[in-house]
């Protein structure tokens, strides 16, 4: 099928701001999709509220917009329902990681079978460029004019150490991968989260002087590196890119281990 | 009629619950657990599974109703309990609910409050959070019962109402009907009515519109999973299920949500009556609170005083025009609850002689008795105490 051929085209144009980094990932759920031969009716979007959770008005799937940072509880409820449906949630960093954190670690540690796709442009953008937990030390946000005075959350190190059964993370400078990464994710059977590095040039980027959307594309271009990569010991700041875990274990409600003693 | 030995239990309150939502064909339930409701999760947490359905114990109450509104939209029937403060941080996702119109069942066994309150004592001051809860103009459908047969009817009933509206129903229990033990007889298949969801008739193939409504306003729902794919949303929405700011669209919705539960107020109310016809005391109660009223009622008219009890069922949509016309001409009518009057508030509302209109209450976690309203109706009568 034709990309068009998954998007519901009555409902645009999209609520997205040139240069942002949202409809790369949009286009990387339909290609995944599409390589995977899903049909659209065993697919279930299922976000929450912010920028990115607007992606499941425009995707031709059962979807569901739901409340902010409770995507994955309804996504719960929702695979629970019909264990035989793919059911992904797009959420944003905030989304998922400040209100909607509580659920994020619970549903990691029931490896319920869910991907969580985390597009981190680390600034609430809905509401005009407030701080998340995922803005960096020192960046400037509309609510911390001389920069945050918080660490940000790491999420791949928060999500092995709730649990998750399958972690990545990629940019959207990185598309092919970025697909690539999605068809692992929905693959895997268990709770499976995707970090989508995504820019929002206008509330972060205006902000801290990161330039226009192409050059905080080319940031992630010239910012992460592959998992083990040689550059990495040069630069110790790049941030790593790829599948952190990837581990076969019985997914919610069959966790009845074995004792192999 | 003879039940089957079987088929009569002597039972707790949350059992009744849990008894009476199988029967009704519960599905899916999703809970947290709470003091004085828990109760309804561990029976269903071994019974469940047992009839073939799906029982989890989420993080939190929040998500305990996200996660069976996410189960319902898949076309299960769904459940879930709590008390007081998981009450409170349910009201996003009943907001939630009432907007994308999905069918959900609520238990709210109540408890002192506010805050933390008195966990294991009982009160009734969740009336107009249940009603108000939720942020925005809105209308909710309510029910509850005094004793335990009622307990099982009410929670079928709350089934039978959430299937037939699309609705969130919030069942309104209190800690003395939840734990007292009573016989509850549990009625044969088929005895009750049971309604099932109403399904679109639109084939695959063909435009199916989620929020198209019928003449009669009731929605034909297609599940997640089936053949006709839609979007759900908390925004206000068109007939797609996508998001509009159209004033049209808006005030359109608006008055569907709230005007399919207030204008069909009379079909929705559930109560009963005990020597109301020549009472010219009527005393208004419900849940246990009407346990002490009929006791009051049936120890004075031993007595010659004509007393009777109208016993709510249904507290919201509230049944004002049933009120207004069963305290027509009595002498006094007093209300009988454990709060500071939020259904005796909403009484006078209702009627053509507020003044008439009396108080009997208790809010310091005790059961209101028997003796507790007789003190309060003397004394309205001008008899001392």
């Amino acid at each position: 099928m034709a990309v068009k051929d998954y998007l519901r085209q009555r409902f645009f144009p999209h609520i997205w701001c040139p240069g942002c980094g949202h409809g790369i990932v949009m286009s990387g759920m339909i290609r995944a999709v599409e390589q995977m031969g899903l049909k659209k009716n065993e697919v279930v979007l299922v976000s929450g509220i912010g920028c990115s959770s607007r992606i499941v008005g425009y995707l031709d799937f059962h979807t569901m917009h739901t409340l902010h940072g409770r995507a994955l509880a309804f996504a719960t409820g929702v695979k629970l329902g019909r264990s035989d449906l793919t059911v992904v949630a797009p959420m944003g960093d905030g989304d998922a990681l400040a209100i909607g954190g509580n659920h994020f670690i619970h549903a990691a540690r029931r490896n319920i079978d869910l991907t969580a796709l985390i597009m981190n442009n680390r600034i609430y953008g809905m509401t005009g460029g407030q701080g998340s937990p995922m803005t960096p030390l020192r960046m400037r946000t509309a609510t911390a004019e001389g920069g945050v005075q918080t660490p940000a959350f790491d999420i791949v190190e928060l999500a092995k150490g709730a649990g998750a059964s399958f972690v990545a993370r990629t940019t959207t400078f990185h598309a092919k991968e970025l697909t690539r990464i999605i068809v692992k994710a929905i693959r895997h059977k268990g709770f499976s989260v995707v970090e989508v590095m995504s820019q929002c040039p206008l509330y972060f980027g205006r902000q801290n002087k990161l330039g226009d959307g192409v050059k905080m594309m080319e940031w992630y271009r010239d910012g992460t590196c592959t998992i083990g990569s040689k550059k990495k010991e040069a630069q110790p700041d790049l941030i790593e890119r790829g599948v952190f875990v990837d581990e076969d274990r019985p997914p919610y409600p069959n966790q009845d281990v074995e004792d192999t003693d | 009629m003879s039940p089957e030995r079987s088929n009569v239990k002597f039972i707790q309150g949350n059992e009744a619950v849990a008894q009476g939502a199988l029967y009704a064909g519960l599905q899916f339930y999703a809970g947290y657990p709470i003091t004085p409701s828990t109760e309804i999760a561990e029976i269903l947490s071994r019974r469940l599974p047992e009839e073939g359905g799906t029982f989890i114990q989420m993080e939190d109450e929040i998500a305990s109703l996200c996660t069976i509104i996410g189960a319902s939209l898949t076309g299960l029937k769904v459940m879930t309990a709590t008390s007081g403060p998981g009450f409170s941080l349910m009201q996003e996702a009943i907001g939630y609910a009432i907007m994308t119109e999905v069918p959900s069942v609520i238990v709210n066994v109540q408890r002192g409050g506010p805050s933390t309150g008195l966990p294991t004592s009982v009160a009734q001051g969740d009336v107009l959070q249940a009603r108000w809860g939720t942020h925005g103009d809105h209308a909710i459908a309510s029910l509850t019962a005094s004793t335990l047969q009622d307990v099982f009817l009410m929670t079928v009933e709350a089934f039978n109402i959430a299937e037939t509206f699309r609705t969130p129903v919030i069942l309104l229990l209190d800690e003395v009907v939840a734990h007292m033990r009573e016989k509850v007889v549990i009625p044969a298949p088929g005895e009750i009515e049971i309604i099932e969801r109403l399904w679109t008739s639109v084939p695959e193939g063909t435009n199916f519109h989620p929020y198209l409504r019928r003449e009669d306003g009731r929605l034909p729902m297609s599940s997640f999973g089936g053949v006709h794919r839609y979007n759900v949303t908390g925004l206000v929405h068109d007939m797609w299920g996508f998001p509009s700011t159209d004033p049209d669209i808006a005030y359109d919705l608006l008055h569907h949500l709230v005007d399919k539960l207030e204008n069909r107020a009379d079909s929705i109310a559930r109560h009963k009556e005990y020597y109301v016809e020549d009472a010219d005391i009527l005393l208004i109660s419900y849940g246990s609170s009407a346990r002490s009223a009929l006791q009051l009622v049936m120890d004075r008219r031993k007595g010659g005083e004509r007393l009777g009890l109208f016993e709510m069922q249904s507290l919201w949509p509230f049944p004002s025009k049933t009120i207004r016309a069963k305290c027509e001409g009595r002498r006094l009518v007093l209300v009988v609850e454990m709060n500071r009057g939020q259904i005796y508030h909403e009484v006078k509302k209702a009627v053509s002689c507020p003044e008439r209109i009396f108080l009997a209450n208790r809010f310091d976690g005790v059961f209101i008795s028997p003796a507790d309203i007789l003190r309060m109706l003397n004394m309205i009568q001008g008899k001392g105490v």
